[in-house]
């Protein structure tokens, strides 16, 4: 079929002259888009009150926020196993294919559960939303990797800061998005929610359609003009390839998964309390009077945690570049330990300031942390299946999904029936992510050069990605 | 300086000034939405600093 031709990896080689700065756009277009699902929050109370119409009053019947909140939930797992799963056929069919099949399964799982919220049939939205649209993410999230890390061989960590930077920003985009639009459609539907999904889906779809139709893959022979591969020895960076199969079976595929698992499931622990951490550690019975951080200000702080899990993709993965993958972690780790145990201090001493500057650096870092991974997993294990190897890798962030706000949420709750207020009320949380950190820096510190043994033998392409 | 592919034939310049333009819409489609988001959010930061 000629569409079907056109979506081959053979026909998005590009061309001779072909403007390398054109495909950083192209993975925007779709991390910007899947990024979205950071801000499924904002749908919360609406979809709490579709029967009663006043978030304020549910009816017996609406949704419960549990209920809700596992679509989220849903999404971000299937986001981890999909990517696992697809990675290799990404691989071999090249990122256009991929991105349109992200595409269709991100815009068409808006569209699917439009139909469960329209309906009211719960199954539907986790579905739809959660099933579907978590496929897409997973797709569509290491659809860019392989194709910028060889484009960008001299600039790896920029490369994939800038597309992982656009996953960051999608929930800027997203969240401004939904209320508009829910307050445009809140007449003609129930809070505005199922046209609100019906435009979000045909939106994304298309704005998606750029990262489809303009992504090329480099031709094999290509490298950047004057580009140079270092001649210095680094046994942590390789010039050979190992496949996805075997990457799986390397102690350093584990101990990055840790990496990954403890960076985000720490960063995850300042995420969930944002808004009532500094509510309640700011409070006006710690402040006085008319000083309290209001539930504006602190949706202010989450703002602004946004603004600095987006920058840290940027910073610190293109600083990566210059500082080596281990150091940059070894920062994110160490510099990370000392801050989270920091918190409660700046909390009991009521200095708010600091506390808030405290907090960015640390969530730039939890940014920062997932896009340097794709870079430090090239230099480990070579660009040749560098995308489907990211893919596995991103089950510890699905996971981490699941433990963080475990222990958050059981740590807190104890502290609170315990009697505890305020920032005591959160210090042990951030205790013991300083320890979760501690594991990480260890994993990370264990970090060698792959084996011998588990090297491709001679040359090989993508297209022999099925093996 | 913009590094391009080593294998660009001599004629391809004019494509290569196509190109240029072509980046920079490419660039505006995707920074156009994200500006819009990141000063949204800027002004909802805001209010912590009020």
């Amino acid at each position: 079929m000629a569409s079907d031709s056109f979506l081959d990896r053979s026909r998005t080689i590009a061309p001779p002259g072909y403007n390398r700065w054109l495909v950083p756009p192209a993975a925007l277009a779709i991390h910007l888009a899947i990024g979205q699902a950071y801000a499924f929050s904002v749908f919360n109370k609406p979809l709490g009150a579709l029967i009663s119409g006043n978030v304020d009053k549910p009816a017996a019947d609406d949704w419960t926020p549990g209920q809700i909140g596992w679509t989220f939930s849903i999404a971000i797992v299937l986001l981890g196993l999909s990517a696992a799963i697809f990675g290799k056929w990404l691989e071999r069919v090249g990122p256009r294919k991929a991105m349109l099949a992200a595409s269709l399964c991100f815009g068409g799982g808006f569209l699917i559960g439009s139909l469960g919220v329209h309906m009211h049939n719960l199954w539907l939205l986790y579905f739809g939303y959660g099933f579907v649209g978590g496929i897409g993410l997973g797709i569509g999230y290491i659809s860019p990797v392989s194709t910028l890390i060889k484009w960008f061989p001299d600039r790896k960590g920029v490369a994939t800061g800038m597309a992982i930077m656009g996953f960051g920003g999608g929930a800027m985009i997203g969240s401004p998005l939904a209320n508009n639009l829910m307050s445009h459609f809140k007449d003609s539907a129930p809070m505005g929610v199922a046209p609100t999904f019906i435009v979000m889906g045909i939106v994304y779809l298309l704005f998606m359609q750029f990262g489809v139709w303009t992504i090329r893959v480099p031709a094999d022979d290509w490298k950047p003009a004057g580009y140079v591969p270092s001649t210095e020895h680094n046994a942590l960076i390789t010039t050979r390839n190992v496949s996805a199969d075997n990457a799986i079976k390397t102690p350093q595929f584990w101990l990055l998964w840790v990496v990954l698992l403890t960076n985000v499931t720490a960063g995850i622990g300042v995420l969930e309390t944002a808004s009532p951490l500094i509510q309640e550690t700011f409070s006006e019975s710690a402040l006085g009077a008319g000083r309290g951080v209001t539930a504006a200000a602190a949706a202010g702080f989450v703002g602004l945690l946004s603004l600095f899990n987006l920058l840290g993709r940027f910073f610190w993965s293109s600083a990566s570049d210059k500082l080596g993958r281990k150091i940059t972690y070894a920062i994110y780790f160490g510099l990370g330990i000392a801050l989270y145990a920091l918190i409660p201090t700046l909390g009991h001493n009521l200095q708010l300031t600091l506390f808030v500057v405290v907090a960015c650096v640390i969530i730039s870092m939890y940014g920062g942390g997932f896009a340097t991974i794709p870079a430090y997993l090239s230099d480990l294990f070579g660009k040749y299946q560098v995308g489907a190897i990211h893919g596995r890798l991103l089950t510890a962030w699905s996971t981490a999904g699941v433990l963080g706000p475990l222990i958050v949420h059981s740590l807190h709750e104890s502290a609170k029936a315990k009697g505890l207020t305020g920032a005591a009320a959160y210090q042990n949380v951030f205790y013991t992510m300083a320890g979760v950190l501690v594991l990480g820096l260890l994993a990370n510190l264990a970090v060698t050069a792959v084996k011998e043994q588990y090297y491709e033998k001679g040359d090989v392409t993508p297209e022999a990605g099925g093996h | 300086m913009d590094p391009k592919s080593t294998s660009a034939a001599p004629a391809a310049a004019p494509e290569k000034a196509a190109l240029g333009g072509s980046v920079v819409l490419a660039w505006l489609y995707v920074g156009l939405p994200l500006a819009w988001g990141v000063s949204q959010t800027f002004i909802k930061a805001l209010a912590l600093f009020k």
